[in-house]
């Protein structure tokens, strides 16, 4: 059953390459990753949509939490949450079903941003399941050419865990006391 | 940023050093290192220069385990940082907390397979707990400060640190408090629930038939007079992991040995009776639990470790606490209550006396030179109080079974990883580590033959070692589970050695031979005594095998016991086996 954490990361080289090096090593299936810039500066949020059970799921962030560059990681589990898939969909529309598909785009409530002789681009934004029913939807039609970001997810309500502060609120690290 | 700053790359690499308190590095120069080198004379800074740099990552991880203090070692790029991998996948499965410097070639051909170019923090990822990529010298000291206290934080490991050349020539500024590291501050245990405290109090009252599983994070966390207070008061016997010997000691009343695939035969009987499990320290190894759907079918299991990534993962336990075992034990204590479990404790012995009958060292010598005879007469003879470090394979059980360790970090040995070669080096980096200690590499005919060549270092160094040699002509364990699993088809197990005697000469050594028991004990006398390192080579049985065994994959109490006679003629004793 998909699982959607949410990762904040370090903006820094390689922590893409550890995140996922991390999941294919612990045999952790990726559904899906996004990653991009986030309100604070100089950090990412990853998306992750993980195929697992729930026990695996939480290894999967306590490997997570291991990591120095992860900041926060946020289960989001059952709770009410938006999740945001987008799609670019090139499908064949000739003028014989062209009314057709802009029909069925409208019902969907995705545009077109491109035409071409015979087919047109559309791009819909929603949560996974809507953007698989057009792509079904379309698919008779004949798709030419199928892009998706992948979702991006977020807890619906209050921000889901108190503020990070990139610099930890830390008790002074003695050098020479070891912690071994 | 080339001109200006107070130091160079090079010289902030020392410096940070010498700030974190390390006095020894080991290591093996090169082109893309060579200013670090250069550097180096500078410094009050001990430099071992190895044979191998696979060896210098394993003697950074025997300083490191034999002091708890941090291991360094440095090396060049290409093909001096992928010797390195071995031995940080060794240090990161054992949780060694280890630092490594390599030198990388320029940041502005990086990327373009310039001369001894690898991509290093690509290649350690996953056998590193955290790696960098440096290619300024103002980023330096944060770094190298940061890598430390990763290292050491936590559930240790090793860190790698990539400095580019151009890095390493350029200059910055020293400026120490402005790099304090707090990224390793992000995840740390959480506060502890007192419910699942109070749960774990509760199992422990209850229990009849509990066990400690006493694992290496005991030491690492300095939790032993803890964890003997708590079996003391509650009367729990322990059982312990390979990486657990010397945790708690051997010879306490409470101690039953080590558990697992060559554990005794009562100690997996004890986990497999058993109703609770308190798991200190320790990760549910497939070499300690056996099939895990039979595994301990009794027990409830409380987990305690700091690496809360290891709780469930392989075992579903009944109350898991990540924390610093150290911490959880004092919140514990308090409400321990004063237990007797002399009944289980009985039931106990009586699997531990039938056992005892078969024991290899129990029985008489008959002529022939057994492995179990030597490990149990260098514990006499050593007193038990040697640091025994420990290649990989038979002589590797036969020491967990018959050496008895009762110090801390006096068994230093590769657990998680199963390094061959590990032995020699690490006893180098161990005495290092701790000159006042006497050091023994106990290791196999095959696994020495890996990283001999640095009985030259040890000789160029000044330091004494002493090693024991237990050469059967085979690759043993292989051949053991050839004999057991694959109808004795010895595929490339039987290993040629040099004359051993003749190669400690070479070397400039003290070595000998024994192939009788009753030469033992003055050989191990002339090796102590020695000046310098010296070498003894034990010819043994060459088919003997290590018993109990517990197959792979096979349920704890599904063992391959120890044949009642073991060779012709033995008869059996009944001594208590300490």
């Amino acid at each position: 059953m998909p699982h959607v954490l949410v990762v904040y990361t370090d903006d820094e080289p390689g922590v893409l390459t550890r995140v996922a090096s991390l999941f294919r090593r612990r045999g952790f299936n990726i559904h899906s990753l996004t990653v991009g810039p986030t309100e604070r500066p100089r950090q990412s949020r990853m998306t992750i949509v993980v195929d697992a059970e729930e026990a695996t799921v939480r290894l999967a962030v306590e490997h997570l939490k291991k990591q120095v560059s992860v900041l926060e990681v946020q289960q989001l589990g059952d709770r009410p949450k938006v999740v945001r898939d987008l799609a670019l969909i090139r499908v064949a529309a000739g003028l014989e079903v062209r009314s057709e598909v802009l029909q069925l785009a409208q019902v969907f409530r995705a545009n077109v941003v491109d035409i071409a002789g015979d087919s047109l681009a559309i791009e819909c934004t929603g949560g996974p399941d809507k953007i698989d029913a057009l792509v079904d939807a379309l698919r008779p039609f004949g798709i030419l050419e199928l892009g998706r970001t992948g979702a991006v997810a977020m807890a619906r309500g209050p921000r889901a865990s108190p503020e990070v502060p990139r610099r930890a609120p830390a008790p002074a690290p003695s050098n020479q006391a070891m912690s071994v | 940023m080339t001109t200006g700053g107070t130091h160079t790359g090079a010289q902030l690499i020392w410096e940070c050093l010498l700030r974190e308190g390390i006095s020894t590095v080991f290591g093996y120069p090169g082109g893309a290192i060579l200013p670090a080198y250069d550097a180096m004379v500078g410094y009050d800074i001990r430099h071992v220069l190895v044979r191998h740099e696979q060896s210098a990552a394993h003697m950074a991880d025997g300083y490191a385990r034999a002091s708890g203090r941090v291991g360094v070692v440095v090396a060049t790029s290409g093909p001096g940082a992928t010797n390195l991998v071995t031995g940080l996948a060794t240090a990161m499965m054992d949780s060694t907390p280890m630092v490594a410097i390599t030198g990388q070639v320029g940041s502005g051909v990086l990327g373009t397979d310039a001369f001894q170019e690898v991509d290093i923090t690509g290649i350690t990822l996953p056998v590193t707990k955290h790696n960098y990529l440096v290619t300024r010298a103002a980023d330096i000291v944060p770094v190298l400060r940061e890598a430390f206290a990763v290292a050491k934080s936590g559930r240790p490991g090793p860190v790698l640190v990539d400095i580019t050349k151009d890095a390493q020539q350029g200059r910055a500024d020293l400026d120490w408090e402005a790099a304090e590291p707090i990224r390793h501050l992000r995840h740390l245990p959480p506060p502890l629930d007192p419910e699942a405290l109070a749960r774990a109090l509760e199992l422990i009252r209850h229990a009849k038939r509990p066990i400690i599983l006493a694992g290496h994070g005991i030491q690492m966390s300095g939790a032993r007079a803890e964890v003997l207070t708590l079996a003391e008061r509650a009367d729990i016997p322990f059982a312990l992991t390979l990486l657990g010997l010397g945790a708690v000691p051997a010879t306490h009343p409470l101690s039953l040995g080590m558990m697992g695939m060559h554990g005794e035969a009562w100690v997996n009987k004890a986990i497999q009776e058993a109703d609770l499990l308190l798991a200190f320290g320790m990760r549910f190894d497939d070499r300690v639990t056996g099939k895990l759907k039979e595994y301990a079918p009794h027990a409830k299991k409380i987990h305690i470790d700091i690496d809360a990534s290891e709780l469930g993962k392989n075992v579903p336990v009944d109350v898991a606490i990540a924390g610093d075992l150290l911490t959880v034990l004092r919140a514990l204590l308090p409400d321990i209550p004063v237990a007797d479990r002399s009944k289980w404790l009985k039931q106990i012995r009586g699997w531990r006396g039938d056992s005892a009958v078969r024991d290899i060292k129990n029985l008489p010598d008959d002529g022939h030179l057994y492995a179990a005879h030597v490990m149990h007469d260098l514990w006499r003879l050593t007193g038990g109080n040697a640091v025994v470090v420990t290649d990989v394979g038979q002589h590797q059980m036969w020491e967990a079974q018959y050496y008895h360790h009762d110090a801390e970090r006096s068994l230093i040995t590769s657990g998680g990883a199963g390094t061959m070669g590990f032995a020699l080096p690490a006893a180098i980096g161990a005495k290092l580590a701790r000159p006042e200690a006497e050091v023994w590499v106990v290791a196999g005919d095959g696994g020495f033959q890996m990283t001999f060549a640095e009985l030259m270092t040890a000789v160029q160094e000044g330091v004494k070692v002493n090693i024991a040699i237990i050469n059967n002509g085979f690759l043993g364990m292989v051949r053991q589970w050839q004999a057991l699993f694959y109808e004795g088809r010895y595929a490339a197990t039987p290993i040629l050695s040099p004359d051993f005697v003749k190669l400690a000469g070479a070397f400039g050594i003290h070595g000998q031979r024994v192939d009788t028991r009753a030469d033992l004990a003055s050989a191990v006398a002339a090796a102590r005594t020695a000046e310098g390192t010296a070498l003894i080579e034990f010819r043994v049985e060459q088919e003997d095998s290590v018993y109990p065994m517990v197959p792979a994959g096979a349920a704890l109490h599904e063992m391959i016991r120890r044949p009642a006679t073991h060779a012709s003629a033995i008869a059996e004793t009944g001594s208590d086996p300490v």
